[in-house]
């Protein structure tokens, strides 16, 4: 980000060692720019790896940053987020600044995170992008998978399978059930409007879909599309380390 | 008189025979899709182990997570009573009883007549079941026999922190790149799966004796960890998995009996 105006991003796969997949991901974001490393004034880490970062100069909390990047991304009327990663799922409420007010979050099971959609896009030999796609194309919606654990809904889709219920019907069971999981963390911290998604499965219409339909309101739609949704965090960090320059704190490194 | 007991698990059905209250014969199979195949196969090979006709089995009880799929048996029982009546026959003085199978945990409480007084048990997370030992003993690339004995022999405690078997793999595979040894691992997932049978059972308080049934009784790694969890030593009968279907052959036998 460059005064506040988001210059260049990328996203990938983590890796082995967050470190090195953080310098990858900025050697990657500042190709093709006229930019290099030594230009950059101030980097805030986030995210599950956030503190294996160690040419960060500050980490801050991925549900702040998340709250600050959705503030940037869709603006003030953002009241709700969840954010749906391949490890856990948060809902948070924030104010019209972006800031936290309350929060909730499941990373104790894989149900109701991304990670249950990769487990079943191996299952499955699905690609993990067409996922959401594939599940909105069935006649009749199914129920959802009735099983709460991944490693039982594994066992209750093959079943399914034997039964006769192609992928696709599979998928939307999948969805269904995910969206509810995600449904029942949304209801503990209240959802008010406006509500977003960020994180990898926004990327998901299937489960977005099931998840408006569950709560009975729209989720806000991306109004920049070439923003990525999946980005929200990192835009937050790159926020706060905007805010650090403006207050000219020194750009300390954490491991030095 | 001859009755016979089917437990249709999730993942093994074992049939039982009685002659009185004495057992003849038992048999196991794999489950597969097919509940009502598996539980007839089960039973036919209990039949010709005990050399006596399969049309001649007419007093026939069904428990396990399939038991409702079983349609020649003349009544289901539940889990928990069939646990509690095989662990019964074997452990007289038996209070509370813990059976551990692949997608399922129950602990049973009873009182001094033998009677079920209380249960609990974990259906919904496959981290209190025995799905999660044998993900990870997959991990690990070993055997449920392989993880138990090299539990025994491990004397280092380090903790798992992920909860959740599809968490939990991953966090193995980090410490089987971090180059911790086999042993320590084995033992921190019986540990982890053993603290977790360990709040199912004081939930409903313990009291000696305590058995243990199941599949996952024949997991000495588990045992171990267990008895350490709860400070009570635990007794497993010789077959522990065919328990279930003992109690549901006994069920049938006490009616006969006039019981």
């Amino acid at each position: 980000m460059i005064e506040g105006k988001l210059h260049a991003y990328s996203v990938m796969r983590t890796v082995a060692g967050s470190s090195q997949s953080a310098q990858k991901a900025l050697a990657w974001a500042l190709d093709g720019t006229n930019l290099e490393r030594n230009d950059i004034a101030f980097t805030v880490a986030t995210g599950y790896g956030r503190v294996n970062v160690d040419f960060a100069n500050k980490v801050i909390t991925e549900i702040s940053c998340h709250a600050r990047g959705a503030n940037w991304i869709w603006g003030p009327p953002v009241r709700t987020i969840v954010d749906m990663g391949g490890q856990d799922c948060k809902a948070i409420r924030c104010d019209q600044n972006g800031r936290v007010t309350s929060f909730v979050m499941n990373d104790k099971c894989a149900a109701g995170t991304g990670r249950s959609i990769e487990v079943f896009a191996d299952l499955l030999q699905i690609p993990i992008d067409e996922i959401g796609t594939l599940s909105l194309n069935v006649e009749t919606e199914p129920e959802p998978l009735s099983s709460t654990c991944v490693v039982f809904a594994k066992s209750e889709a093959i079943s399914r399978l034997q039964d006769g219920w192609d992928k696709k019907r599979i998928l939307a069971a999948l969805c269904s059930a995910t969206a509810r999981k995600v449904a029942v963390l949304l209801r503990r911290v209240g959802v008010e409007k406006e509500l977003v998604v960020t994180g990898g499965i926004a990327k998901n219409v299937g489960v977005v879909a099931r998840l408006e339909r569950e709560l009975g309101i729209k989720s806000l739609p991306v109004a920049n599309p070439t923003c990525d949704p999946q980005l929200a965090g990192a835009i937050g960090a790159a926020l706060f380390a905007t805010d650090a320059i403006g207050k000219k704190e020194p750009p300390k490194l954490r491991f030095s | 008189m001859i009755s016979a007991g089917i437990d249709v698990g999730t993942r093994a059905t074992k049939a039982v025979l009685l002659r009185g209250h004495s057992i003849m014969a038992r048999a196991q199979t794999t489950t597969g899709f097919d509940r009502p195949a598996a539980a007839k196969r089960a039973l036919e090979e209990a039949s010709r182990a005990a050399e006596v006709s399969f049309d001649s089995l007419t007093e026939v009880a069904a428990t396990g997570a399939g038991k409702n799929a079983v349609s020649f048996a003349k009544k289901p029982v539940t889990e928990v009573v069939a646990d509690a009546r095989g662990s019964l026959h074997f452990f007289p003085n038996a209070r509370t009883i813990i059976d551990v199978g692949v997608e399922e945990a129950r602990v049973i409480k009873c009182d001094d007549a033998g009677k079920v007084v209380d249960f609990a048990m974990n259906e919904k997370c496959a981290a209190g079941a025995g799905a999660f030992i044998e993900s990870m003993a997959r991990a690990l690339d070993l055997t449920m026999d392989e993880m138990g004995t090299l539990s025994l022999q491990s004397h280092n405690t380090i903790p798992l922190n992920a909860q959740c078997v599809v968490f939990a793999e991953s966090e193995v595979v980090t410490l089987m790149h971090t180059k911790t040894d086999k042993r320590d691992i084995a033992r921190a997932v019986h540990d982890a799966i053993a603290s977790r049978i360990g709040s199912l059972l004081r939930m409903i308080g313990i009291e000696n004796q305590v058995v243990f049934v199941g599949g996952l009784a024949r997991n000495t790694g588990l045992v171990e960890s267990l008895r350490k969890n709860i400070g009570v030593e635990l007794l497993v009968p010789e077959s522990p998995e065919y328990i279930g279907a003992l109690g549901a052959a006994l069920t049938v036998a006490n009616e006969i009996a006039g019981k």
